[in-house]
């Protein structure tokens, strides 16, 4: 739990406290009437809602994700965790879901261009890679299968499928979203309303490559020896 | 009065609120069943908790029936008698309270209070009840399962919710888990709405600190929930593993019935802290928007402004961040370090400080207002009494010395029934009252609610005030009958038996809610677009009920703060925050 406290309570509170110290809380409304004409700015971003919509959902994911590395933590330290060697592919996966967020980057400058075509082939490549990935994740799993890894072989393993499943399921939300945006794209409405979904997807993508980035890490047997290391230093 | 001009003077921001895409439904299911509309949701969201509200309020029957006569009923045997009080605890925590007042008051309020449309993404708002719905057929599914619903306490402690001792270990727990796991998916749709609204969807002049406590409540306690639901997730996406897949999070190795089960390492103590990290925020979740709406009923019913608005927006705010880092009070007895015991102790305590401001504030709004015994007044002052009762027991448990014997006593079962229990149903029940009016145009029976009022509220207090003393004695909670101890009196099962009578009125009270709900909708008096000469905008709406849009053509313009009651000078007791200054500035 107090990876969770640290990692994602104290950012939190940070967004949080210094949005709130933009907003005047120490006004005295009881003394502010305003006569016609003379309103109150309310202080609401300029951002549309989608964005901020979906800067609250990454949020609660991030929540998510923080509380099931914590629990990754705690369980660590009972005697019966064993290391799990982690399948190579995973190093080609994630190279691969970098250049998938490579690609929507590129979309999004395109859409800010308003270079249509360009836009349509980097969300159609980065969807293409972001499948290799889940494809690639999936080939992850068969090998550690075969190896005689299961689900419940060890409490690593476990957390191994369950990381990169969630992930997965993520990224495959993802891909619905980007399947409509690229529709809508393809059907050309107004240029607008393509750039911010555009910007959406990205933003998602990017989010779901640093989530990826952090579980990568955490999966790799030489974290958990680096954190061994670390404890001891710290103890 | 005095006129302070703040912003750009003379300069309307046309930019400022942007009209959302109203949808327009084309039929009758897409006007009253799949509706997008944040009213309709609410209504929706409000029926279906006050329904399985209904189920647990049956099954306290059937617990107290049990405490009372232990002998006398066949049909309710330990293991029935666990399930009762483990559906008991969570629909009424969770499936009522929680999705009511997020729910349902979230819904309604939110963009009437702020002079909004509606929710900013309302087709995700549709999906947030339906899938809600699904979570309450699954729960209520779970009855009709082989081996019935699941019998492990409403905290589902691993390892006993998933061992065969435990009833409802075949299918009740997968589905109780399933229900929970859906709930958390379709609060979080709702959520982002109610957050990203209040971001967002303000009207012109709509400040945050001129918006309404209500609010201000129901935004911090959605803050709360979607940030603290994902632990009840994690722990119950685990606990699923563990039961259905074989894995070992939570279950250590285990001898059941002289056989040793596949389980093994798993950390029984990981699911209490995930468990308590959601458990204990659920408490502000269900208590933030109850704080909030009490602020406006006193005002409003006092006639006077609410004492120490911006205080009371600091201490939401307070409450909403020292609760998270409370939780480990919930599990002084399950072995911690005690530096970690005195931490959490001490954080315990300090969260008083900020919900005694609040207390202090609301009765110094009541000092020399003019007060209006109304229904939803009346239940407003019930909370405020209730609360603190409540919550001066909760210092009690909030030291370890003191909890450590009084854990897993009647003691507590009193404690947390008077603090999240009667007091956010009482502010649930002034809610109703309040808005109904609002919702069907037709006021609640005055009589009807009065007669409803007095015997809940005292028979509240018959209720848990003796509870307190049993659990004093030694009463042990959880227990199917006590059986012969050398500790426990025979009295005790004397007050056992009035306990079960009182919770028997209380219950037949409800029903007579119940009825002056369906009779008020036809026969109600008709109530006007302001009945209680309120200040705030869901009063101010051109038709009531509010139409598609809430708003007519033009959206409302906000001057003033929430609070104008009884201002010097003014022609009426009451000015509405649409009201500009009439001064010498105009």
């Amino acid at each position: 739990m107090s990876f969770a406290i640290l990692f994602l309570l104290v950012p939190i509170a940070a967004i949080a406290g210094w949005w709130l110290s933009q907003q005047r809380l120490t006004a005295k409304p009881w003394l502010e009437v305003g006569a016609i004409g003379d309103i109150a700015d309310t202080g609401a971003s300029s951002l549309p809602a989608a964005t901020i919509g979906l800067g609250v959902f990454l949020a609660v994911v991030s929540s998510l994700f923080a509380l099931f590395i914590s629990a990754y933590f705690m369980r660590m330290q009972v005697a019966d965790w064993a290391e799990l060697p982690a399948p190579k592919i995973l190093w080609f996966n994630t190279g691969v879901l970098i250049l998938s967020s490579v690609a929507l980057q590129y979309a999004h400058l395109a859409a800010r261009r308003g270079r249509m075509e360009d836009v349509v082939d980097g969300l159609i490549v980065g969807g293409l890679f972001a499948l290799t990935f889940l494809f690639g994740q999936f080939v992850a799993w068969y090998q550690l299968n075969t190896a005689g890894y299961f689900l419940a072989t060890n409490p690593a393993s476990t957390f191994f499928y369950l990381f990169t499943g969630l992930h997965g399921m993520h990224l495959l939300g993802g891909l619905v979203a980007l399947g409509r945006t690229t529709d809508k794209v393809w059907r050309g409405p107004g240029l607008s309303q393509v750039r911010l979904s555009v910007q959406l997807c990205a933003l998602y993508w990017h989010f779901l490559l640093a989530l990826w980035l952090v579980l990568f890490t955490l999966l790799t047997p030489w974290v958990g020896q680096f954190a061994v290391v670390c404890r001891q230093l710290l103890t | 009065m005095v006129d302070v001009s703040i912003g750009p003077v003379g300069a309307i921001q046309p930019a400022e609120v942007k009209d959302v895409e109203l949808y327009h439904p084309k039929s009758w299911v897409t006007k009253y069943v799949f509706c997008q509309d944040a009213k309709v949701i609410a209504i929706q969201y409000a029926i279906t908790a006050l329904a399985i509200g209904l189920v647990a309020l049956v099954l306290s029957w059937l617990m107290r029936l049990q405490l009372a006569f232990p002998d006398s009923f066949s049909v309710i045997g330990p293991q029935e008698y666990l399930q009762i009080i483990t559906l008991h605890g969570m629909i009424m925590v969770i499936y009522l309270l929680t999705a009511l007042f997020l729910g349902g008051f979230g819904n309604y309020l939110i963009p009437l209070m702020l002079g909004a449309r509606d929710m900013v993404f309302p087709y995700v708002n549709m999906l947030s009840y339906w899938v809600y719905l699904l979570a309450v057929l699954v729960l209520v599914a779970s009855f009709f399962a082989p081996g019935g619903p699941t019998g492990a306490g409403w905290t589902l402690y691993p390892p006993q919710a998933v061992l065969s001792g435990t009833p409802g270990h075949e299918w009740g727990i997968i589905l109780m888990l399933s229900s929970l796991i859906l709930f958390i998916i379709g609060f979080t749709m709702g959520g982002l709405n109610y957050v990203v609204t209040v971001l967002q969807a303000r009207t012109r002049g709509m400040t945050l600190m001129r918006m309404p406590l209500t609010v201000w409540g129901i935004f911090t306690a959605t803050v709360l929930a979607l940030l603290a639901f994902p632990a009840l997730f994690v722990g119950s996406v685990m606990l699923l593993f563990d039961r259905l897949l074989g894995t070992s999070f939570f279950i250590p190795a285990i001898v059941e019935m002289g056989q040793h089960l596949k389980y093994r390492g798993g950390s029984p103590l990981l699911f209490q802290h995930l468990f308590w990290f959601f458990g204990h925020p659920e408490v502000y979740i269900v208590a933030l928007p109850a704080f909030g709406i009490v602020s406006d009923l006193i005002s409003t019913h006092a006639r006077k402004n609410i004492f120490g608005y911006r205080m009371m927006v600091w201490a939401i705010v307070a409450i909403g961040a020292l609760s998270f880092i409370v939780w480990a009070h919930h599990m002084y007895v399950s072995g911690m370090n005690p530096y970690f015991g005195f931490f959490f102790a001490t954080t315990t305590l300090i969260i008083a400080i900020p919900t005694a401001i609040k207390v202090y504030n609301w009765v110094l709004t009541l000092w020399r207002g003019d007060i209006h015994l109304t229904v939803p007044m009346l239940f407003a002052l019930s909370f405020i009494v209730t609360f603190v009762n409540g919550g001066l027991t909760g210092l009690f448990l909030g030291n370890v010395v003191v909890d450590v014997p009084l854990s897993d006593t009647m003691f507590v079962v009193a404690h947390f029934h008077m603090v999240m229990g009667m007091a956010p149903i009482f502010v649930i029940f002034g809610a109703i009252y309040q808005w109904y009016p609002k919702v069907t145009g037709r006021m609640l029976n005055e009589w009807l609610g009065r007669f409803h009022f007095w015997v809940t509220f005292l028979g509240a207090y018959a209720i848990y005030f003796p509870m307190h003393y049993l659990g004093l004695l030694g009463v042990p909670r959880r227990y199917f009958e006590l059986g012969q101890t050398a500790f426990i009196p025979e009295s005790a099962m004397t007050l056992n038996i009035f306990i079960t009578m009182a919770a028997l009125i209380v219950g037949f009270a409800q029903m007579v809610f119940l009825f002056n709900l369906i009779w008020s909708l036809f026969m109600g008096r008709t109530a006007g677009g302001n009945p209680w000469r309120a200040t705030t905008l869901e009063w101010q709406t051109p038709e009531t009920p509010p139409g598609h849009g809430n708003w007519g053509k033009d959206l409302p313009i906000v001057y003033r703060w929430a609070y104008d009651y009884s201002v010097p000078g003014a022609k009426e007791d009451f000015i509405p925050q649409n009201q500009p200054a009439v001064a010498h500035a105009a």
